[in-house]
């Protein structure tokens, strides 16, 4: 196989001549937005991927425009043709991998995570842990006022300060990996903790737990579960996402388990993706497929659920900003809201462009901060024209990010960012 | 070109001057067909910008290309003699509305939709409808002359024109018409740059009229077991005094095509469907329905469906809008064709595609604005297939003829641009052609503003295949 040939099969050549370049992607896409450049829009970056592979364009040239793509896969909502831009684009950042033609920023957050937290077969808690021993220790302070952490490219710093208080490193390892309903039994599922949600937001996965258990459901948390992968796949990294897939298709490989549930709208994407990282036809592509199937965001087992009852009014006024994964690759976008709406007491104020990203996208707000910031600035206009007192979110990098938003716009005192689960539990749900 | 990028830098901020390779190549093509590489990406925000490049493109003989979203069907801003892309999409954007005068003054950069919404807001509306409208800019509406489903009633761009700020080839900043209805002073230079596709000035303001928002509207579907029947129903509804804001036809193709795509509730045994839209006074609008009813059992349909609701008519018409992407699912590569003949005459031009379609071999689905006479035959097939473009050439201009022998005209809301351009004296003849070549010399010496555009060179013929 030639090099351009190598390239095509790569770049998912076949399914380029799927897009007809009408341009209706563009409306949707938030770098064309703040780039204001075709260059950065969903249809300009297709046509460099087809330039690429048919030799017109080198590898670097597509580096930026790729990089710089949240790849929030609004485009793919809008999209009259149904081009597959997700596997476009996961083909063109593995090329870019490939041809070993990353920008400095890239490779230097690529390796800080990739390489110190993700191949550790324990550090979710490790994750976790760190980061606790890190908050109590003091040293959080020290590195704040010193800026150790927010050198270039990452600017960690910022994002350290929007972080919540951790459990200790005992409450993580007593956790319970079975828990049972107090009445009638309706379901059995299986809880996928994510490692930034069980790592950052240990509390809300534990009120995840809680509330399926009250809705019902018998939950299980099995231990050999890992990352989902979705970082990786993102980044070009096929093979490690493979690799993590098939851990988690063992893991959950569960009889009588009817759903596999998450609360990171990230990860339950990528999760009903996996059938894609294998070949047709092969007993994993088989696997993935019955795995895929059982996944559900907590709001869609909830909502099926039927099974809580809200006690206690929450006399809150609150936006919620959709997960883009949750939206735009899972489809799921009526349940989280059907929730708010049943809580007693509480203002829900739709956002004016709901599905416009908040610029984190898994790890671009580490890589591209500039670029990630023209986007949350817009975003942050739209929620301030709202006037709540908590943005609520369904993914802990959007949950991150709109903290983020909420201090770099001076509102901690005004408004907090916080993930629906959390919410739902202020309204002290009980069994119906 | 050194010298000419080198002044470019200098009358305009170097962020809106683009150069590299990337940027080049995403301002080489629209969503017609061919890629040309621009030597230069220009963004322009004001009309003071784009005398200065238009100036200096004529000091040094380069080729500018007004873009505005790349949405053309045509080739309208491909860069075919490289040079300069002029990227009007960044332009900030104005919408002002006048309701008194029921006039908007907009910018170049709008979307065409946006101007609808803003309208609506005072009771009013923006009629012409192209189904680009949500990402189209007005400008690029504006150059292309483009139309849409409600220009069966309403009428299409130009007829919603009243005054220009225009550019001229040679860098002069004029006015056009003004901001009445009526308005005789001197040539009609408004409607001569509307539709002229970027080849006679660069439009930077326009004045539109605006008209009441009917209070109410009414869809009904018609299912035919014959498409010349189909035709015919249409000429019956028109001479019956009922003028419907919208007439949209689809054949069997397309609706088992949308069928095939996302399940609509489509008759897909039926030979043809035709969707209607009545809009008006809700009285009004009911003696309409019954007639239109009426006329359609008497001609012979199979089925008028009447939806009862909001979400049933909008479910009709989002049918309607899934032909697009429903028959691009059948051969990937879409020769999307805008010929458009006399409306008594809408039978025998789908009689002329069918045997376009058996001679060449090809696959041709027929939908469209059937109200007004302007079809969309779209020819499906493989761009990557050399020998079946071939054919599809040789359909593509044969249906162009049948459609002039019709007494129709190429091109019905698409414009020319480049594939047309061969076919032009054919319609005009050549003395019309020469007309028309005489007034872009006079306006353009220098043949700087979208040169290749409209006018054949010689011996151009239409090619759809790479070479």
């Amino acid at each position: 196989m030639n090099s351009l040939e190598h390239l095509q099969e790569k770049v998912n050549y076949d399914k380029i001549f799927d897009c007809v370049q009408c341009g209706y992607c563009l409306p949707a896409c938030p770098t064309y937005e703040t780039m204001e450049r075709e260059t950065h829009s969903p249809r300009g970056r297709i046509n460099l991927v087809k330039m690429v592979a048919e030799g017109k364009a080198s590898v670097e040239d597509l580096r930026d425009p790729i990089e710089k793509c949240l790849g929030c896969m609004a485009c793919t909502t809008v999209c009259p043709t149904n081009v597959q831009y997700g596997q476009i684009l996961e083909g063109a950042k593995e090329v870019i991998e490939e041809h070993d033609v990353k920008s400095m920023a890239q490779k230097k957050v690529e390796a800080f995570l990739f390489e110190s937290f993700f191949p550790s077969s324990n550090w979710m808690g490790t994750l976790g842990n760190a980061t606790w021993l890190y908050q109590k220790s003091g040293i959080q302070k020290f590195v704040q006022t010193t800026y150790l952490t927010a050198l270039a490219p990452m600017r960690l710093g910022r994002f350290e300060r929007v972080l919540p208080d951790l459990p200790s490193p005992f409450e993580r390892a007593f956790r319970k990996r079975r828990v049972l309903p107090d009445y009638k039994l309706r379901t059995t599922v299986a809880f996928f903790t994510g490692c930034v949600m069980d790592g950052i937001f240990f509390k809300t996965n534990q009120h995840t737990v809680e509330l399926l258990r009250l809705a019902g459901a018998e939950v299980l948390l099995p231990k050999e579960q890992t990352c989902c992968g979705a970082l990786h796949s993102h980044s070009g990294k096929g093979l490690s996402a493979k690799e993590l897939a098939m851990t988690n298709i063992e893991a959950f490989d569960l009889e009588d388990v009817d759903y596999i549930v998450n609360n990171a709208g990230g990860c339950g994407a990528k999760m009903t993706e996996y059938p894609h990282l294998f070949e047709q036809g092969t007993e994993w592509h088989e696997r993935a497929k019955e795995f895929a199937a059982k996944v559900r965001d907590i709001s869609e087992v909830l909502v099926e659920l039927d099974g809580l009852t809200f006690t206690t009014p929450v006399p809150r006024t609150v936006t919620y900003q959709p997960s883009c994964h949750m939206t735009n690759v899972q489809r799921v976008s009526e349940p989280p809201r059907m929730l708010l709406n049943n809580i007693p007491g509480l203002k829900v104020k739709e956002l004016n462009r709901p599905d416009f990203c908040c610029g984190s996208a898994g790890i671009y707000n580490l890589v591209n901060y500039d670029e990630s910031m023209e986007i949350l600035d817009l975003k942050m206009i739209d929620v301030i024209e709202r006037k709540p007192n908590a943005i609520i979110t369904t993914n802990p990098g959007c949950l991150l990010q709109m903290k983020l938003g909420v201090e770099r716009h001076g509102l901690e005192g005004e408004m907090e960012a916080m993930h629906l689960v959390d919410l739902l539990m202020e309204a002290e749900p009980a069994a119906k | 070109m050194g010298k000419w990028m080198d002044h470019l830098t200098e009358v305009l901020p170097e962020k809106q001057v683009m150069t590299e390779l990337a940027d080049r190549h995403s301002y080489s093509f629209d969503a017609s067909f061919g890629e040309y590489m621009p030597e230069a990406v220009v963004q322009v925000k004001n009309k003071h910008e784009v005398a200065s490049v238009l100036k200096l493109a004529n000091e040094y003989k380069v080729p500018v290309y007004p873009r505005g979203s790349g949405t053309c069907l045509s080739g309208g801003p491909l860069p075919v003699h490289g040079g300069i892309v002029l990227d009007m999409s960044q332009w900030p954007e104005e919408i002002d509305v006048h309701a008194d005068d029921l006039i908007v003054y907009v910018s170049p950069s709008v979307r065409t939709g946006d101007i609808n919404q803003a309208a609506e807001a005072y009771g009013l509306m923006y009629a012409p409808d192209p189904s680009s409208a949500h990402v189209a800019t007005i400008g690029g509406n504006l150059a292309e002359n483009s139309g849409g489903p409600r220009g069966l009633k309403y009428g299409v761009t130009k007829d919603f024109v009243i005054g220009l700020e225009v550019v001229t080839p040679e860098g002069e900043i004029i006015k056009t018409g003004g901001q009445t209805i009526k308005n005789v002073t001197g040539f009609d230079l408004t409607k001569l740059i509307v539709g002229c596709e970027g080849t006679l000035g660069v439009i930077t303001e326009a004045t539109l009229k605006l008209m009441p928002k009917p209070p109410a509207v009414q869809t009904l579907m018609v299912s035919f077991d014959d498409v010349r029947v189909a035709g015919q129903a249409i000429s019956k509804t028109l001479t019956s005094g009922i003028l419907p804001s919208k007439m949209e036809f689809m054949d069997q193709p397309c609706i088992q095509a949308v069928e095939n795509f996302r399940p609509a509730g489509l008759p897909v045994e039926a030979a043809a469907v035709v969707i209607i839209e009545l809009d008006g006074r809700p009285e009004a609008i009911n003696v309409e329905k019954e007639l239109v009813e009426n006329i359609m059992k008497e001609i012979g349909a199979t089925r008028t469906t009447v939806p009862e609701t909001g979400e049933e008519a909008e479910r009709i018409w989002h049918a309607r809008k899934q032909v697009s992407p429903a028959i691009a699912k059948i051969k990937p590569t879409k020769v999307s064709e805008d010929a458009t003949v006399p409306r008594s005459k809408i039978p025998d031009m789908l009689d002329r595609l069918n045997e376009i379609k058996e001679k060449y071999d090809v696959e041709v689905v027929v939908f469209g604005h059937a109200g007004d006479g302007n079809l969309h035959p779209n020819v499906l097939c493989d761009k990557r297939d050399q020998e079946e473009m071939e054919r599809v050439e040789l359909a593509v201009e044969e249906l162009f003829q049948a459609a002039i022998d019709l007494g129709g005209t190429l091109s019905g809301e698409h414009g020319i641009g480049t594939m047309k351009a061969p076919f032009m004296e054919s319609e005009l003849g050549e003395a019309g052609l020469d007309m028309m070549k005489r007034i872009k010399d006079s306006w353009d010496p220098n043949n700087i503003l979208n040169p290749g555009k409209i006018f054949p060179e010689k011996g151009q013929k239409l090619v759809l295949r790479n070479e």
